[in-house]
């Protein structure tokens, strides 16, 4: 047993795995319903992927750096990761905020330093995604800010915020507020931005963090589409209409080790949502029905021994993303198991992508694998498993009573137990750490350290802040901020006042607290 | 005492919420008849010290993948010296470069696992080291 839910018993697959096979009803054309061979008539020779490489570290003035680097190299879309204390709404003064600061992400305490972080670039000019979840509404509303500021029509800015709080519950576990605030600052984000920011993917519905957290592919799947289920039904019982924010939903997958396996995942994933959309919510719009992915390679999967092996690694788990019709990808780093990526490394993932688009002829053809009696298979028993948890999970009341219950929670590590195990027994072969070990030097490749200094630097930046803001404008702005909670107005608005008149991070989100409270995990 | 089970806390410091190696440890520790408490996530230092001491544990575990090592581990030995338990053994895994992994010992660390150590590479350690400990007493 691999851990893996597909079953690939066969060493060969005929025609008759396919005999039940509809063209037509299972498959369709590249950018037909159900959009299992890709969301777009020309796919690749249309437009290729976007290049978008996550990153950012220490203050916004390195990654503004880094950024225009990545562009400059040819990156051609912006990810911003963003340190801890700034993805759980604390500064980067506060005394939890120690020994974090800048460590995993840019540190943002306020829109001063985003508006450092896009010194130089035109929100009009690129696209960004940011990687927040509890604080999403907020980075989302400096974003705006920015914008505002540079000028920029909010109709031209384009790019995502991760904003999937539900998954913060499951997996990755960087929570601020209990479940029924959390979605309602995800509704009301989403809502914003369909009226307001119509060419912004308003949510980024994310496996990728299941699955690093240990899921199957099949769960990753099925998870993570049943989070988009319960996000749709929420803004249903906000009262937006289905094809007003729909087409805007986009979503976000691993791309790990079982090369077939993850192809069919992708085009599982791609004919469910547009089942989904179509059949149980009603909706009328094609775009309402695409499912359109960003993937990131399994950092999980690379190792801290023989780091060059990585880089192997991350190709073909990029080609993967590839032949499963990818709508931008990242590749990650040979030093992913060590530290932040170097420049040196950063540029490496980059070229792979760049190889991968230019030189290996791959993306010349949509859907390359279509018909394949092995892929078909694969990708038909993937959707037939995710209809069985989306069962179950109704069954259970919806996904936030599913997470209640810990049931997503406790499948995930379960099979994070059953792989670790499987590791060790040699059953599945990691090379260069249970077998091929090098008994040489390790090659010592420079890692990325970020510097403690920077914490002095934020701390004494948010101190000329406080002295130089209008303590009038924010304590009028945090007010009015907390009378919205109260209510049931759309926060947006009010959080973009407050960030305008540099409030904090942390205030905001304290004074959010003070409403909505703090979320507590459940022992299990 | 010969017979007694290994305690060991295993722990989350820092804001860190990525518990996935954390909980296979635990797991494998519990597996293999020590008792482990798990500290839950984002617990201080001064917490998790406060629970070795409660606990009357033989080790703290701490899984730190944010980069934050160097801060929280020093910290956590402080307090442990602070509170006269420096026989309570301090090991670790999660992201720590290689060039940190001496400056860690320095401080008082006892051992750190890298990404891909074998659980009963960590039971062994344990195993040895706590016993060796009490047959010194």
């Amino acid at each position: 047993m691999d851990g893996t839910d597909t079953d690939k018993d066969q060493t060969v697959y005929t025609p008759e795995h396919l005999s039940q096979l509809d063209y037509q009803r299972d498959l369709g054309d590249p950018g037909e319903f159900p959009y299992t061979r890709g969301v777009y008539p020309n796919m690749y020779r249309g437009k290729l992927w976007t290049m978008r490489q996550f990153s950012g570290y220490g203050s916004a003035e390195e990654t503004n750096h880094r950024c225009k680097f990545l562009l400059e190299q040819g990156q051609t879309g912006l990810s911003i990761a963003f340190d801890l204390p700034t993805l759980m709404g604390i500064d980067s003064d506060d005394p939890l905020s120690e020994g974090e600061v800048g460590k995993c992400g840019v540190a943002i305490d306020s829109l001063e330093d985003m508006e450092i972080l896009f010194e130089g670039i035109r929100l009009d000019q690129v696209t960004t995604s940011m990687t927040v979840n509890a604080p999403a509404a907020i980075l989302l509303a400096m974003y705006v800010a920015v914008a505002d500021k540079q000028g920029v029509d909010r109709a031209k800015i384009r790019g995502t915020a991760q904003n999937d709080i539900l998954k913060e519950f499951i997996a990755q576990k960087e929570w601020i507020y209990p479940p029924q605030p959390s979605m309602r600052l995800v509704v009301d984000s989403i809502e914003f931005c369909t009226k307001h920011l119509p060419a912004y993917n308003s949510i980024s519905i994310s496996g990728y963090h299941i699955r690093e957290a240990g899921s199957t592919a099949l769960q990753e799947l099925a998870f993570t589409l049943r989070d988009g289920i319960e996000y749709v039904e929420a803004c249903l019982e906000a009262g937006m209409d289905v094809d007003d924010f729909a087409p805007r939903l986009s979503f976000f997958f691993d791309s790990h080790n079982n090369f077939f396996e993850e192809i069919a995942k992708f085009r599982a994933a791609r004919r469910l949502w547009a089942h989904v959309m179509r059949d149980r919510f009603g909706a009328k719009k094609e775009q309402s029905w695409m499912c359109r992915f960003h993937t990131h390679t399994s950092g999980y999967s690379l190792t801290a021994q023989q780091p060059a092996n990585n880089v192997v690694r991350t190709t073909l788990q990029a080609l993967a993303a590839v032949l499963g019709g990818t709508n931008s990808l990242h590749t990650s780093s040979r030093d992913e198991a060590l530290a932040l990526p170097t420049e040196e490394a950063a540029q490496i993932a980059l070229r792979t992508q760049q190889i991968l688009a230019h030189e290996s002829g791959v993306p010349d053809t949509a859907d390359p694998l279509g018909g394949s009696y092995f892929v078909e298979t694969l990708t038909s028993q993937l959707e037939e498993g995710a209809w069985e948890y989306f069962d179950k999970i109704d069954g259970m009341g919806g996904m936030i009573k599913a997470i209640e219950k810990s049931f997503p929670q406790k499948e995930i590590q379960e099979a994070s137990f059953r792989h670790q195990k499987a590791v060790e027994r040699k059953e599945e072969i990691v090379v260069g750490v249970n077998e091929y070990l090098s008994d040489d030097t390790p090659l010592r490749i420079k890692t990325l350290h970020i510097s403690p200094a920077l914490r002095e630097h934020q701390v004494q930046r948010l101190q000329t802040l406080r002295e130089q803001r209008n303590h009038q404008a924010v304590k009028q702005t945090l007010s009015e901020l907390k009378g919205a909670a109260q209510s049931d107005q759309n926060l947006m608005p009010f959080l973009i006042h407050c960030v305008k008149e540099y409030a904090t991070l942390g205030e905001i989100c304290d004074t959010l607290k003070e409403i909505f409270g703090a979320y507590q995990e459940p022992d299990f | 005492m010969p017979g007694q089970k290994i305690r060991v806390l295993i722990a989350k410091p820092g804001l860190d919420g990525h518990d996935r190696g954390a909980k296979v440890v635990a797991r494998a520790l519990r597996d293999s008849g020590m008792e482990v408490i798990y500290s839950g996530l984002r617990q201080t230092p001064e917490q998790i010290v406060q629970a070795a001491l409660q606990e009357d544990v033989d080790a703290v575990g701490l899984s730190i993948l944010s980069g934050a090592h160097m801060t929280l581990f020093s910290r956590v030995v402080g307090l442990l010296k602070e509170n006269q338990a420096e026989d309570i053994l301090v090991f670790g895994g999660g992201i720590i470069p290689d060039d940190d992994i001496p400056k860690l010992k320095e401080i008082g660390v006892d051992r750190i696992f890298q990404p891909n150590a074998h659980t009963s590479d960590i039971i062994d350690f344990l195993k040895e080291t706590v016993h060796r400990g009490e047959t010194l007493a």
